[in-house]
């Protein structure tokens, strides 16, 4: 290769390699604050802000929705597996809403450590199927499970170093 | 063989190559997304979950494939053009920067109509979200540097550093759904495990992002050709193919 060339393949390969550094660098030391929403459990252990709006995320537990009689406040409870939050809601939940399904919550955590949600998002998950699949799969109590690993904190870093980043690899 | 590579840095035998490869790759990609959109909005099966709305996967995944796939070529042919000094490795980094950038529109508005029903918002400042709006920002500040800078061989070098300083960021969205707890869901197809979509939905999904991938090429050699001929306008063969 021309010697000029070359010089300017190692600036190239100086440019990425450096900015791929940097930025890592810079993302581990703000992996904290990159936080979307945090967990029942970090609400429990007491790591969530109680000045300022945040959002909780985990799966609504079954049989806690609690709704009241004509009006559209609604509250119930978000877990991580291991903790739950109660969440109370005035407002028009979205289409995904239901029990055992993914959430996310934004509001302010009374002194009751019950949250109180200006707005309540349903988080979906990657499987498509046709209704009748999801019969089958429900029959034979195969059915995916949301994933409860998606709510707990640091879930999909914890099994990071085998499986390469992927952590739906068998 | 090389020759034959060789052969397509020459500014005219690219302009004539790639007018013969731009019919064909459209023509096979009208043809994939028409089989992709009839399998998708037609054949494939409502979702268990969702019903209907799903069906905008069609669009929506292939765009931001397309989308991601194109930075990390325009960040290839940057570099080609950075190293090599290649006038047709400059246009078609350039032409990739405006393709790309509206492949990142379609994803990113697309996403937001699903959004809406599915989540109920429109947008969240999520990591993925965010880090294909930064994408969507690298291809426009692409665009505004190239603009910024009037001798175009210094715009196309300086735009070159850029596009690569900015392929950071594609590792960042795809594994954004797993650094992070995001509201986007994670991969459904694009993972080492099985596909977590029915084999009757992922057909027209795969055959429309095959179109998708056609018509980004077809549409990257038809933007690069016009800017080839801009570019050389007082040439010899320029003047032929306009008269012609």
């Amino acid at each position: 290769m021309h010697p000029q060339r070359k010089r300017r393949l190692y600036g190239v390969l100086f440019i990425v390699i450096g900015v791929s550094i940097a930025t890592a660098l810079t993302m581990t030391a703000f992996r904290e604050n990159l936080l979307f929403f945090f967990s029942p459990s970090q609400i429990v252990a007491g790591e969530a802000p109680l000045e300022r709006n945040f959002r909780v995320g985990g799966l609504v537990v079954e049989g806690s929705v609690r709704r009241e009689q004509d009006s559209t406040e609604v509250s119930f409870e978000l877990t991580d597996g291991a903790h739950e939050v109660r969440v109370f809601y005035d407002g028009i939940l979205p289409d995904l809403f239901r029990e055992g399904q993914g959430i996310v919550a934004v509001g302010r955590l009374g002194e009751d450590q019950v949250l109180r949600a200006s707005q309540v998002l349903a988080k979906h998950d990657e499987n498509y199927m046709p209704p009748e699949v999801a019969e089958a799969l429900k029959a034979a109590g195969k059915m995916p499970q949301h994933e409860m690993k998606r709510y707990q904190k640091d879930g999909y870093t914890r099994d990071k170093g085998d499986n390469k980043g992927y952590p739906d690899r068998q | 063989m090389f020759r034959y590579l060789h052969e397509w840095g020459s500014p005219p035998v690219f302009y004539a190559r790639a007018g013969r490869w731009q019919r064909g790759l459209w023509a096979l990609s009208a043809l994939l997304m028409l089989a992709g959109l009839w399998g998708g909005l037609v054949l494939a099966p409502v979702d268990y979950e969702q019903g209907e709305v799903y069906r905008i996967i069609y669009i929506h995944v292939p765009a931001a494939w397309v989308a991601m796939f194109a930075y990390v070529v325009m960040a290839t042919t940057g570099a080609i053009g950075l190293i090599w000094r290649l006038k047709v490795a400059e246009v078609i980094t350039s032409a990739g920067a405006r393709v790309g950038a509206s492949f990142t529109l379609l994803a990113l508005a697309t996403g937001a109509i699903w959004g809406q029903p599915t989540w109920g918002t429109w947008w969240v400042w999520d990591a993925r979200l965010t880090s294909v709006l930064v994408l969507l920002f690298l291809y426009l500040g692409f665009i505004a540097l190239e603009n910024a800078i009037e001798d175009r061989r210094s715009a196309a070098r300086a735009c070159a550093i850029l596009a690569l300083v900015g392929v950071v960021n594609i590792p960042i969205i795809h594994f954004s759904v797993y650094w992070w707890n995001t509201l986007h869901q994670g991969p459904t197809v694009a993972r080492l495990s099985a596909p977590a979509i029915h084999i009757s939905m992922l057909v027209p999904l795969l055959l429309m992002a095959l179109g998708s991938m056609l018509f980004y090429a077809g549409a990257l050699l038809s933007w690069a050709r016009a800017l080839m001929l801009e570019r050389e306008r007082s040439s010899r063969w320029a003047a032929r193919e306009v008269n012609t």
